[in-house]
């Protein structure tokens, strides 16, 4: 057994009690092996009894889910009304500019912080007041 | 020891409310990390003795505890934004730690779940009609009628499920609520199930908050013992606006794919896996408590207007200088909101335009600022309350981009089931490029000869696309089957009809394509 179908087999056993089982062991697949492809769909097909073409209507169905990792740093900026009226569109290509190839910048709609955007995420971490000098260290830093 | 109170609510630790912690306790002070006041602009906001001072940062440290700060703010609850609300809510906010049980129990956490056990499921519901609450989700569907429905559907498994999934822009109340006090959100689940004889409860929530998904998951798993027979899950999203709309979501839950299923059958009869299911915002769920405490339900109902009874969490953001969580008896007008309560715009220059009820909500002009804030009101003027966002913009904003952006949000965010909503978006979009670049010209195929129906003019003025844009909206508003496809139209058509002159250089063209806006 390869050591992805090992994986796969783990978080499928972690969620297959539950009620609707499939997005949770998703979301756990997106986190560890940062994409849910061809193959990972084939093997929660098998383990839930489900036909792969289920599982790939719901994994394309969802932003989250990638079908290919990408090795670089994410940083997740808000574009939505509330980060635009402060001004996210006026600092954006800042923000590309410094990404380069380097940091992909990920647009998202509103990380409920907005009454103090233009806001982003990178992991876990949340940032809020960004101005071009904030946005750039924080590109720069991902 | 001196007690410092800072937030752990993430927009509080965005601002650097950690390392203020840290540093506090370095100083040798107890540090609580409580919710949050809601008072943003001035997050992380530091709290001895009831004393605020805020926005405070590491060099402000040293200056708070010498008693020299200029970053006081007085005694926080007599400042003019919190003295001037009725938290029912959020009585908690900024006030107890959340995750401390201790806390809970000492504010009367856990009070109407008791009481709820013994006056009976009938009388639970009968207690949540007579409050007057609806739905804080969107649609302000009575919760009582709702509970009612899903009491008397047959059947031994049924569900509750929660609305955590808080996508509109501009809100953010779901997310203090839970990160502030997740016990109250888990009380009101459990006084749901023993209302409708359901004893399994899931919190469907939204991706982008991880702080709210930590703190739930801890909540719950304190407080297992004392909710039981009740059991309560957390499940996360996947990064999908539409699963907010609440089929969409039970088709998520269930493993699908989140497309919206055609109602009827209700939720309330065949919800979860085919069971009738209880879905109701976090806000909702967290007005319960309080309802079914002695005497709850009449005090809850004597907050409001008209039939709008209770408090409405409403959230004050975008270029605002006082931005928020004001909770209030409903009836308040934008003008109180935005220039009294907000203090108008973060940047200081003219309000230009208010966008009320999230992504779908329509643009509200200056001059219409007097109306009150009622469901039934807002309707009428062709706008929405939703889950009570108030997103403020300055002149600055460039209202054909955000009726463009509209449209755009809608192409990416639509389930796809139904033509008007997936193919009329991405047309919107394409016109409102076109409104920009003030027509267009006719192409190739449309001047070729055999095309015989084919105007052979010198092509298509911002007029022309000006009605066929005023046509689509028509047809994504009645032939949508939710309201994400059916409301967009809302935020285009009130920015087009109040702000022309941003859509073209001869706004005569649009009074022509909207008789109605003429007057
Ligand atoms: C496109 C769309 C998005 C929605 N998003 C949310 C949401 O994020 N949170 C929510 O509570 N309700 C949302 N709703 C409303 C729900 O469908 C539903 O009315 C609500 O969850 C019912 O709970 P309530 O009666 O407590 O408001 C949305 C509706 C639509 C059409
Ligand atoms: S209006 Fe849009 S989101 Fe709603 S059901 Fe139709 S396609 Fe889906
Ligand atoms: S709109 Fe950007 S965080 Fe909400």
């Amino acid at each position: 057994m390869s050591e992805k179908s090992e994986l796969l087999g783990e978080i499928i056993a972690r969620h297959h009690h539950r009620e609707g089982p499939l997005l949770p062991i998703l979301n756990d697949v997106q986190a560890e092996l940062g994409c849910v492809d061809a193959e990972s769909e084939a093997l929660i097909a098998k383990g839930l009894n489900l036909s792969r073409a289920d599982v790939h209507g719901t994994v394309s169905f969802y932003h989250d889910y990638k079908i290919k990792a990408d090795p670089r740093p994410v940083v997740q900026v808000c574009r939505a009304e509330a980060c635009k009226a402060r001004g996210v569109e006026r600092i954006i290509d800042k923000a590309t500019a410094a990404a380069g190839e380097r940091v992909k910048i990920e647009t998202v709609y509103c990380l409920g912080l907005c009454s103090a955007g233009p806001a982003a995420r990178t992991g876990d971490d949340l940032h809020i007041r960004l101005d071009e000098a904030g946005i750039t260290k924080l590109v720069e830093n991902a | 020891m001196t007690i410092v109170r800072i937030s752990d609510d993430a927009l509080a630790r965005a601002g650097g409310a950690d390392k203020l912690a840290a540093a506090f306790e370095k100083k040798g002070c107890e540090v609580h990390r409580t919710s949050s006041w809601g008072m943003h602009w001035l997050e992380p906001l530091v709290e001895i003795d009831g004393e605020g001072f805020g926005p405070a940062t590491l060099d402000d440290v040293d200056a708070i505890l010498d008693g020299k700060s200029d970053k006081s703010i007085g005694t926080i609850e007599d400042h003019p934004f919190i003295a001037t609300q009725t938290r029912i809510t959020f009585k908690r906010a900024g006030k107890t730690r959340p995750l401390s049980l201790e806390d809970y129990e000492a504010t009367g956490g856990w009070a109407g779940l008791k009481r709820a056990r013994q006056i009976g499921s009938e009388a639970i519901v009968e207690e949540v009609k007579h409050s007057g609450l609806r739905g804080r989700g969107g649609a302000g569907f009575p919760t009582g009628i709702k509970w009612d429905t899903v009491m008397k559907a047959p059947g031994p498994q049924k569900y509750i499920v929660c609305n955590a999934d808080e996508g509109d822009s501009g809100t953010f109340a779901d997310r203090m609520a839970m990160e502030g006090d997740p016990f109250a959100l888990i009380e009101g689940m459990a006084i749901a199930g023993e209302a409708v004889g359901a004893n399994q409860g899931y919190i469907y929530l939204r991706s982008e908050y991880p702080d709210a998904i930590r703190k739930l998951n801890a909540a719950l798993e304190l407080c297992e013992d004392i909710i039981t027979p009740f059991k309560c899950e957390v499940r996360v999203g996947a990064g999908a606006y539409v699963c907010g709309e609440e089929t969409s979501l039970l088709n998520s839950l269930e493993g699908k794919r989140g497309e919206v299923r055609a109602k009827p059958p209700l939720p309330a009869l065949e919800g979860f896996l085919g069971k009738p299911t209880v879905v109701n915002n976090v806000l909702s769920l967290q007005a319960v408590p309080h309802i079914l405490t002695e005497g709850g339900a009449e005090q809850y109902k004597n907050a409001g207007f008209g039939r709008s009874r209770g408090t409405m969490p409403i959230q004050l953001a975008g270029n605002i200088k006082h931005g928020g969580l004001y909770e209030v008896g409903f009836g308040i007008t934008l003008d109180d909101l935005v220039n009294k309560i907000g203090g108008g715009t973060a940047s200081g220059r003219p309000v230009k335009a208010v966008q009320v009820g999230g992504p779908l909500g329509a643009y509200i002009h200056p001059d219409q600022f007097d109306i009150e804030f009622d469901y039934e009101t807002y309707t009428a003027a062709e706008a929405l309350i939703g889950h009570g966002g108030v997103t403020v913009f300055d002149d600055s904003a460039d209202m054909l981009e955000m009726a463009r952006f509209a449209m755009e949000f809608c192409s990416v965010e639509s389930c796809g089931k139904c033509t008007p909503c997936r193919i009329g978006a991405v047309r919107g979009v394409e016109i409102l490029d076109r409104i920009k670049a003030g027509g267009r010209e006719r192409d190739v195929i449309e001047l070729a000869p055999q095309m015989h129906n084919t105007k052979k003019d010198s092509g298509r003025d911002a007029g022309d696309e000006i009605g066929l844009l005023t046509d689509l909206c028509e047809t994504m508003k009645f032939g949508s089957l939710c309201a994400l496809g059916g409301f967009t139209p809302y935020p285009v058509m009130s920015a087009l009809r109040q702000w022309p002159e941003d859509f073209t250089r001869n706004p005569e063209l649009v009074k022509q394509a909207l008789p109605e806006a003429a007057e």
